[in-house]
Protein backbone atom coordinates (compact mmCIF):
# COMPACT_ATOMS: atom_id res chain seq x y z
CA UNK A 1 0.00 0.00 0.00
CA UNK A 2 2.52 2.38 1.06
CA UNK A 3 4.64 1.47 -2.18
CA UNK A 4 2.02 2.48 -4.45
CA UNK A 5 1.03 5.63 -2.26
CA UNK A 6 4.67 6.61 -2.76
CA UNK A 7 4.58 5.56 -6.55
CA UNK A 8 1.77 8.17 -7.42
CA UNK A 9 3.58 10.96 -5.57
CA UNK A 10 6.59 10.17 -7.53
CA UNK A 11 4.93 9.88 -10.85
CA UNK A 12 3.04 13.85 -9.89
CA UNK A 13 6.57 14.54 -9.02
CA UNK A 14 7.29 14.05 -12.46
CA UNK A 15 4.60 15.67 -14.50
CA UNK A 16 6.35 19.42 -13.40
CA UNK A 17 9.90 19.11 -15.34
CA UNK A 18 7.75 17.34 -18.12
CA UNK A 19 5.48 20.76 -17.64
CA UNK A 20 8.59 23.24 -18.09
CA UNK A 21 9.93 21.39 -20.87
CA UNK A 22 7.00 21.87 -23.33
CA UNK A 23 6.47 25.03 -21.87
CA UNK A 24 9.72 25.73 -22.96
CA UNK A 25 9.58 24.20 -26.30
CA UNK A 26 6.18 25.16 -27.45
CA UNK A 27 7.27 27.54 -29.65
CA UNK A 28 8.91 26.11 -32.06
CA UNK A 29 6.87 22.96 -31.99
CA UNK A 30 3.76 25.33 -33.02
CA UNK A 31 5.60 26.79 -35.83
CA UNK A 32 7.91 23.41 -36.74
CA UNK A 33 3.87 21.80 -37.32
CA UNK A 34 2.57 24.37 -39.02
CA UNK A 35 4.76 25.74 -40.92
CA UNK A 36 6.74 22.42 -41.90
CA UNK A 37 4.33 19.38 -41.10
CA UNK A 38 1.09 21.54 -43.09
CA UNK A 39 3.41 23.05 -44.81
CA UNK A 40 1.67 26.38 -45.20
CA UNK A 41 2.79 29.57 -46.52
CA UNK A 42 4.00 31.83 -43.75
CA UNK A 43 2.92 34.95 -45.53
CA UNK A 44 -0.78 34.45 -45.77
CA UNK A 45 -3.40 35.67 -42.85
CA UNK A 46 -4.52 32.47 -42.35
CA UNK A 47 -1.23 30.47 -41.79
CA UNK A 48 -1.16 33.31 -38.90
CA UNK A 49 -3.98 32.74 -37.41
CA UNK A 50 -3.75 29.17 -37.21
CA UNK A 51 -0.20 29.36 -36.13
CA UNK A 52 -1.48 31.72 -32.88
CA UNK A 53 -4.15 29.11 -31.87
CA UNK A 54 -1.81 26.32 -31.87
CA UNK A 55 0.66 28.19 -29.78
CA UNK A 56 -1.75 30.02 -27.73
CA UNK A 57 -3.97 27.00 -26.69
CA UNK A 58 -1.68 25.19 -24.78
CA UNK A 59 0.35 27.69 -23.70
CA UNK A 60 -2.28 29.16 -21.86
CA UNK A 61 -3.83 25.72 -20.56
CA UNK A 62 -0.26 25.12 -19.09
CA UNK A 63 -0.16 27.88 -17.68
CA UNK A 64 -3.39 27.91 -16.07
CA UNK A 65 -3.06 24.75 -14.66
CA UNK A 66 0.00 25.15 -12.93
CA UNK A 67 -1.14 28.41 -10.96
CA UNK A 68 -4.34 26.75 -10.28
CA UNK A 69 -2.25 24.03 -9.02
CA UNK A 70 -0.91 26.20 -6.63
CA UNK A 71 -3.31 28.66 -5.85
CA UNK A 72 -5.52 25.36 -4.68
CA UNK A 73 -2.48 24.43 -2.34
CA UNK A 74 -2.49 28.14 -1.23
CA UNK A 75 -6.09 28.41 -0.73
CA UNK A 76 -5.97 25.17 1.24
CA UNK A 77 -4.49 27.24 3.86
CA UNK A 78 -7.32 30.00 4.37
CA UNK A 79 -11.00 29.66 4.53
CA UNK A 80 -14.16 32.09 5.29
CA UNK A 81 -14.09 30.83 8.88
CA UNK A 82 -10.48 31.68 9.25
CA UNK A 83 -10.78 35.16 7.15
CA UNK A 84 -13.34 35.95 9.45
CA UNK A 85 -11.84 35.57 12.83
CA UNK A 86 -8.51 37.72 11.36
CA UNK A 87 -11.07 40.39 10.48
CA UNK A 88 -12.74 40.35 13.75
CA UNK A 89 -12.22 43.71 15.52
CA UNK A 90 -9.73 45.27 12.90
CA UNK A 91 -10.90 49.26 12.51
CA UNK A 92 -12.10 50.52 9.59
CA UNK A 93 -9.19 51.13 7.04
CA UNK A 94 -6.68 48.08 8.21
CA UNK A 95 -9.71 46.38 8.14
CA UNK A 96 -10.15 47.01 4.48
CA UNK A 97 -6.91 46.49 3.45
CA UNK A 98 -6.85 43.31 4.85
CA UNK A 99 -10.54 41.93 3.50
CA UNK A 100 -9.26 43.10 0.33
CA UNK A 101 -5.97 41.42 0.48
CA UNK A 102 -7.88 38.26 1.58
CA UNK A 103 -10.70 38.25 -0.69
CA UNK A 104 -8.02 37.66 -2.78
CA UNK A 105 -7.02 33.78 -1.32
CA UNK A 106 -10.11 32.80 0.25
CA UNK A 107 -11.96 30.31 -1.41
CA UNK A 108 -15.12 31.84 -2.35
CA UNK A 109 -18.09 31.74 -4.40
CA UNK A 110 -20.71 33.65 -5.36
CA UNK A 111 -23.37 31.07 -4.47
CA UNK A 112 -22.10 31.69 -1.06
CA UNK A 113 -21.77 35.23 -0.89
CA UNK A 114 -25.36 35.68 1.61
CA UNK A 115 -23.68 33.22 4.15
CA UNK A 116 -20.92 34.98 4.17
CA UNK A 117 -21.94 38.42 4.37
CA UNK A 118 -24.11 37.11 7.26
CA UNK A 119 -21.77 35.48 9.40
CA UNK A 120 -19.36 38.54 8.56
CA UNK A 121 -22.05 41.21 10.10
CA UNK A 122 -23.38 38.31 13.16
CA UNK A 123 -19.25 38.48 14.41
CA UNK A 124 -19.29 42.41 14.19
CA UNK A 125 -17.09 42.90 11.21
CA UNK A 126 -18.08 46.32 9.85
CA UNK A 127 -20.28 47.13 6.43
CA UNK A 128 -17.18 48.91 4.98
CA UNK A 129 -15.16 46.24 5.55
CA UNK A 130 -17.37 43.20 4.81
CA UNK A 131 -17.83 45.27 1.56
CA UNK A 132 -13.68 45.47 0.67
CA UNK A 133 -14.30 41.87 0.79
CA UNK A 134 -17.14 41.46 -1.25
CA UNK A 135 -15.71 43.03 -4.02
CA UNK A 136 -12.62 41.51 -4.08
CA UNK A 137 -13.07 37.99 -3.45
CA UNK A 138 -14.99 37.86 -7.10
CA UNK A 139 -12.91 40.89 -9.04
CA UNK A 140 -9.29 39.73 -8.69
CA UNK A 141 -9.21 36.31 -9.97
CA UNK A 142 -6.43 33.99 -10.11
CA UNK A 143 -7.37 32.54 -13.98
CA UNK A 144 -7.41 36.24 -15.27
CA UNK A 145 -4.29 36.71 -13.11
CA UNK A 146 -2.53 34.14 -14.82
CA UNK A 147 -4.04 34.90 -18.31
CA UNK A 148 -3.14 38.47 -18.09
CA UNK A 149 0.46 37.09 -16.69
CA UNK A 150 0.35 34.89 -19.64
CA UNK A 151 -0.97 36.59 -22.69
CA UNK A 152 0.50 40.47 -21.69
CA UNK A 153 3.47 39.89 -19.01
CA UNK A 154 3.70 40.62 -15.69
CA UNK A 155 3.29 44.17 -15.75
CA UNK A 156 -0.27 44.03 -17.39
CA UNK A 157 -1.18 41.55 -14.28
CA UNK A 158 0.40 43.61 -11.74
CA UNK A 159 -1.68 46.27 -13.06
CA UNK A 160 -4.67 44.35 -12.97
CA UNK A 161 -3.91 43.21 -9.29
CA UNK A 162 -2.96 46.72 -7.60
CA UNK A 163 -5.79 48.18 -9.17
CA UNK A 164 -8.02 45.56 -8.07
CA UNK A 165 -6.70 45.69 -4.73
CA UNK A 166 -7.30 49.86 -4.85
CA UNK A 167 -10.63 49.45 -5.86
CA UNK A 168 -11.86 47.36 -3.12
CA UNK A 169 -10.16 49.22 -0.74
CA UNK A 170 -11.45 52.39 -1.64
CA UNK A 171 -15.01 51.31 -2.33
CA UNK A 172 -15.46 49.29 0.98
CA UNK A 173 -14.08 52.40 3.23
CA UNK A 174 -16.28 54.42 0.96
CA UNK A 175 -19.04 52.48 1.40
CA UNK A 176 -18.18 51.92 5.85
CA UNK A 177 -17.86 56.00 6.02
CA UNK A 178 -21.18 56.24 4.52
CA UNK A 179 -22.91 54.34 7.34
CA UNK A 180 -25.15 52.74 5.50
CA UNK A 181 -26.48 50.40 8.20
CA UNK A 182 -29.76 51.27 8.19
CA UNK A 183 -30.14 50.30 4.53
CA UNK A 184 -29.47 46.30 5.04
CA UNK A 185 -32.12 44.01 5.95
CA UNK A 186 -33.15 44.27 9.52
CA UNK A 187 -33.63 40.64 9.89
CA UNK A 188 -29.95 40.17 9.30
CA UNK A 189 -29.26 41.85 12.85
CA UNK A 190 -31.79 39.31 14.02
CA UNK A 191 -29.67 36.15 13.40
CA UNK A 192 -28.28 34.41 15.98
CA UNK A 193 -25.29 32.62 14.31
CA UNK A 194 -24.10 29.72 16.37
CA UNK A 195 -20.45 28.73 17.26
CA UNK A 196 -18.60 26.69 14.76
CA UNK A 197 -18.14 23.49 17.27
CA UNK A 198 -15.73 21.55 15.03
CA UNK A 199 -11.97 22.30 15.34
CA UNK A 200 -10.04 22.96 12.25
CA UNK A 201 -7.83 20.14 11.45
CA UNK A 202 -4.37 21.02 10.80
CA UNK A 203 -3.83 19.53 6.68
CA UNK A 204 -0.65 17.43 6.28
CA UNK A 205 1.31 18.50 3.10
CA UNK A 206 -0.14 15.77 1.20
CA UNK A 207 -3.70 16.72 1.85
CA UNK A 208 -2.66 20.37 0.40
CA UNK A 209 -1.31 18.95 -2.73
CA UNK A 210 -4.39 16.85 -3.41
CA UNK A 211 -6.20 20.08 -2.70
CA UNK A 212 -4.00 21.91 -5.66
CA UNK A 213 -4.98 18.35 -7.59
CA UNK A 214 -8.60 18.88 -6.98
CA UNK A 215 -8.84 22.61 -7.97
CA UNK A 216 -7.39 21.86 -11.07
CA UNK A 217 -9.61 19.29 -11.78
CA UNK A 218 -12.64 21.48 -10.97
CA UNK A 219 -11.83 24.63 -12.08
CA UNK A 220 -9.52 23.76 -16.15
CA UNK A 221 -12.36 21.29 -16.91
CA UNK A 222 -14.55 23.94 -16.61
CA UNK A 223 -13.05 27.28 -17.95
CA UNK A 224 -10.94 25.44 -20.78
CA UNK A 225 -13.74 25.88 -23.27
CA UNK A 226 -14.02 29.08 -23.08
CA UNK A 227 -10.81 29.68 -23.08
CA UNK A 228 -10.69 27.63 -26.49
CA UNK A 229 -13.26 29.38 -27.71
CA UNK A 230 -11.89 32.83 -27.21
CA UNK A 231 -8.63 32.18 -28.48
CA UNK A 232 -10.37 30.79 -31.31
CA UNK A 233 -12.30 34.39 -32.01
CA UNK A 234 -8.62 35.91 -30.86
CA UNK A 235 -6.85 33.95 -33.76
CA UNK A 236 -9.44 35.13 -36.30
CA UNK A 237 -9.30 38.51 -35.09
CA UNK A 238 -5.57 38.25 -35.26
CA UNK A 239 -5.44 37.80 -38.96
CA UNK A 240 -7.94 39.57 -40.09
CA UNK A 241 -9.27 42.71 -38.25
CA UNK A 242 -7.40 45.47 -38.89
CA UNK A 243 -4.86 46.79 -36.70
CA UNK A 244 -6.65 50.26 -35.39
CA UNK A 245 -10.36 48.90 -35.64
CA UNK A 246 -11.19 49.63 -31.75
CA UNK A 247 -8.97 52.89 -31.97
CA UNK A 248 -11.87 54.80 -33.06
CA UNK A 249 -14.32 53.78 -30.40
CA UNK A 250 -12.03 52.16 -27.62
CA UNK A 251 -8.91 53.92 -28.19
CA UNK A 252 -7.58 56.69 -25.01
CA UNK A 253 -8.01 59.14 -27.09
CA UNK A 254 -11.76 58.98 -27.09
CA UNK A 255 -13.07 60.48 -23.37
CA UNK A 256 -16.12 58.17 -23.49
CA UNK A 257 -14.44 55.18 -23.91
CA UNK A 258 -14.08 54.38 -20.03
CA UNK A 259 -17.62 54.87 -19.03
CA UNK A 260 -19.08 53.55 -22.01
CA UNK A 261 -17.02 50.22 -21.23
CA UNK A 262 -17.98 50.21 -17.94
CA UNK A 263 -21.76 50.96 -18.43
CA UNK A 264 -21.79 47.99 -21.13
CA UNK A 265 -19.75 45.49 -18.89
CA UNK A 266 -21.66 46.03 -15.46
CA UNK A 267 -25.05 44.17 -16.43
CA UNK A 268 -23.04 41.60 -18.66
CA UNK A 269 -21.42 38.33 -16.57
CA UNK A 270 -18.80 36.17 -17.64
CA UNK A 271 -16.66 34.12 -16.34
CA UNK A 272 -12.93 35.53 -16.09
CA UNK A 273 -11.55 32.74 -18.39
CA UNK A 274 -13.82 33.88 -20.52
CA UNK A 275 -13.37 37.46 -20.62
CA UNK A 276 -9.62 37.96 -20.89
CA UNK A 277 -9.40 36.35 -24.78
CA UNK A 278 -11.79 39.10 -25.93
CA UNK A 279 -9.63 41.54 -24.12
CA UNK A 280 -7.41 40.49 -25.81
CA UNK A 281 -8.61 41.18 -29.04
CA UNK A 282 -10.03 44.64 -28.36
CA UNK A 283 -6.15 45.37 -27.16
CA UNK A 284 -4.52 44.46 -29.90
CA UNK A 285 -7.14 46.11 -32.28
CA UNK A 286 -6.19 49.46 -30.70
CA UNK A 287 -8.17 49.68 -27.33
CA UNK A 288 -6.16 51.36 -24.73
CA UNK A 289 -5.07 49.33 -21.62
CA UNK A 290 -7.37 51.45 -19.31
CA UNK A 291 -10.66 50.94 -21.09
CA UNK A 292 -9.53 46.87 -21.73
CA UNK A 293 -9.28 46.86 -18.09
CA UNK A 294 -12.14 48.52 -17.31
CA UNK A 295 -14.32 46.28 -19.24
CA UNK A 296 -13.00 43.60 -17.69
CA UNK A 297 -13.37 44.85 -14.15
CA UNK A 298 -16.83 45.57 -14.84
CA UNK A 299 -17.86 42.34 -16.40
CA UNK A 300 -16.46 39.80 -13.77
CA UNK A 301 -16.20 42.35 -10.50
CA UNK A 302 -19.89 43.26 -10.71
CA UNK A 303 -22.75 41.20 -12.45
CA UNK A 304 -26.63 41.00 -12.23
CA UNK A 305 -26.75 37.32 -10.55
CA UNK A 306 -24.77 38.56 -7.84
CA UNK A 307 -26.43 41.86 -6.97
CA UNK A 308 -29.47 39.74 -6.78
CA UNK A 309 -28.50 37.07 -4.68
CA UNK A 310 -27.23 40.34 -2.62
CA UNK A 311 -30.96 42.13 -2.78
CA UNK A 312 -31.79 39.45 -0.12
CA UNK A 313 -29.46 40.92 2.31
CA UNK A 314 -29.32 44.59 1.40
CA UNK A 315 -32.06 47.42 0.54
CA UNK A 316 -32.10 48.67 -2.95
CA UNK A 317 -29.89 52.25 -2.02
CA UNK A 318 -27.29 50.60 -0.83
CA UNK A 319 -26.81 47.82 -3.78
CA UNK A 320 -27.14 51.02 -6.05
CA UNK A 321 -24.48 52.62 -3.82
CA UNK A 322 -22.41 49.56 -4.00
CA UNK A 323 -22.44 49.27 -7.91
CA UNK A 324 -22.04 52.68 -8.13
CA UNK A 325 -19.26 53.05 -5.89
CA UNK A 326 -17.24 50.40 -7.53
CA UNK A 327 -18.25 51.07 -10.98
CA UNK A 328 -16.76 54.78 -10.38
CA UNK A 329 -13.63 53.20 -8.87
CA UNK A 330 -13.05 50.86 -12.11
CA UNK A 331 -14.11 54.15 -13.90
CA UNK A 332 -11.44 56.11 -12.35
CA UNK A 333 -8.69 53.46 -12.61
CA UNK A 334 -9.57 53.46 -16.47
CA UNK A 335 -9.07 56.54 -17.13
CA UNK A 336 -5.66 57.15 -15.04
CA UNK A 337 -4.26 54.02 -17.01
CA UNK A 338 -5.59 56.01 -20.60
CA UNK A 339 -3.57 59.25 -19.46
CA UNK A 340 -0.71 57.69 -18.01
CA UNK A 341 -0.02 54.59 -20.88
CA UNK B 1 -28.08 8.52 12.78
CA UNK B 2 -29.16 12.10 11.39
CA UNK B 3 -27.33 13.28 8.92
CA UNK B 4 -28.22 16.94 7.41
CA UNK B 5 -27.05 18.10 4.58
CA UNK B 6 -26.80 22.45 4.76
CA UNK B 7 -26.96 24.44 1.56
CA UNK B 8 -28.85 26.64 -0.61
CA UNK B 9 -28.80 25.14 -3.73
CA UNK B 10 -25.69 25.54 -5.06
CA UNK B 11 -24.69 23.10 -7.31
CA UNK B 12 -21.82 21.35 -4.90
CA UNK B 13 -24.73 21.06 -2.42
CA UNK B 14 -26.86 19.24 -4.40
CA UNK B 15 -24.09 17.00 -5.33
CA UNK B 16 -22.90 15.91 -2.11
CA UNK B 17 -26.36 15.36 -0.83
CA UNK B 18 -26.85 12.68 -3.57
CA UNK B 19 -23.57 11.44 -2.66
CA UNK B 20 -24.15 10.86 1.05
CA UNK B 21 -27.84 9.45 0.00
CA UNK B 22 -26.11 7.02 -2.33
CA UNK B 23 -23.08 6.40 0.30
CA UNK B 24 -26.05 5.00 2.93
CA UNK B 25 -28.18 3.48 0.53
CA UNK B 26 -25.17 1.35 -0.70
CA UNK B 27 -23.50 0.09 2.51
CA UNK B 28 -27.07 0.07 4.30
CA UNK B 29 -26.56 2.48 7.26
CA UNK B 30 -28.78 3.49 9.45
CA UNK B 31 -29.62 6.76 9.04
CA UNK B 32 -31.89 9.65 7.79
CA UNK B 33 -30.45 12.20 5.69
CA UNK B 34 -32.24 16.03 5.48
CA UNK B 35 -31.24 18.83 3.39
CA UNK B 36 -31.65 21.94 5.47
CA UNK B 37 -31.77 24.82 2.84
CA UNK B 38 -33.38 27.73 5.00
CA UNK B 39 -30.49 30.39 5.68
CA UNK B 40 -31.03 31.22 9.03
CA UNK B 41 -31.19 27.33 10.22
CA UNK B 42 -27.72 26.38 8.22
CA UNK B 43 -26.19 29.97 10.49
CA UNK B 44 -26.73 28.31 13.53
CA UNK B 45 -23.92 25.51 12.81
CA UNK B 46 -21.75 28.92 12.32
CA UNK B 47 -20.55 27.59 8.88
CA UNK B 48 -20.61 30.19 6.17
CA UNK B 49 -19.34 28.16 3.58
CA UNK B 50 -21.85 25.76 2.10
CA UNK B 51 -21.90 22.67 1.54
CA UNK B 52 -21.54 21.78 4.95
CA UNK B 53 -21.98 18.27 6.32
CA UNK B 54 -23.32 17.34 9.91
CA UNK B 55 -23.47 14.56 11.13
CA UNK B 56 -25.75 13.88 14.74
CA UNK B 57 -25.99 17.66 15.10
CA UNK B 58 -22.34 17.66 14.49
CA UNK B 59 -20.20 20.09 11.93
CA UNK B 60 -18.24 17.52 9.93
CA UNK B 61 -17.07 19.17 6.87
CA UNK B 62 -18.08 22.50 5.43
CA UNK B 63 -17.27 24.41 1.81
CA UNK B 64 -15.96 21.26 0.05
CA UNK B 65 -17.52 17.95 -1.41
CA UNK B 66 -15.32 15.40 0.35
CA UNK B 67 -14.51 12.29 -1.14
CA UNK B 68 -16.54 9.38 -1.23
CA UNK B 69 -14.78 7.48 0.85
CA UNK B 70 -14.15 9.72 3.56
CA UNK B 71 -18.03 10.26 3.85
CA UNK B 72 -17.78 6.58 4.29
CA UNK B 73 -15.26 6.37 7.15
CA UNK B 74 -16.97 9.75 8.93
CA UNK B 75 -20.67 7.54 8.66
CA UNK B 76 -18.47 4.59 10.02
CA UNK B 77 -17.32 6.20 13.18
CA UNK B 78 -20.61 7.38 13.96
CA UNK B 79 -22.29 4.64 13.94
Amino acid sequence: MLIIKKNKFLIRLAILPVWVVLYIYLEPLANGLVYNVFGMDKTLRLTEAIRFFIFEVPKVLLLLTLIVFVVGIIRSYFSPEKTRKALEGKSLLVGNVMASSLGIVTPFCSCSAIPLFLGFVESGIPLGVTFSFLIAAPMINEVALVLLFGLFGWKTALIYLSTGLFISILSGWIIGSLKLEKWVEPWVYDIKAGKLAMDEEALTINHRIEAGFTAVREIVSKVWIYIVAGIAVGAGAHGYVPADFMASFMGKDVWYSVPLAVLLGVPMYSNAAGIIPIVQVLLEKGASLGTSLAFMMAVIGLSLPETIILKKVLKLPLIFTFVGVVAVGIMIVGVLFNMIF
Amino acid sequence: MVIKILGTGCSKCVNLENKVKEIVKSNNIDATVEKVSELQDIMKYGIMSTPGLVINEKVISYGTVPKDSQILEWLKEAN
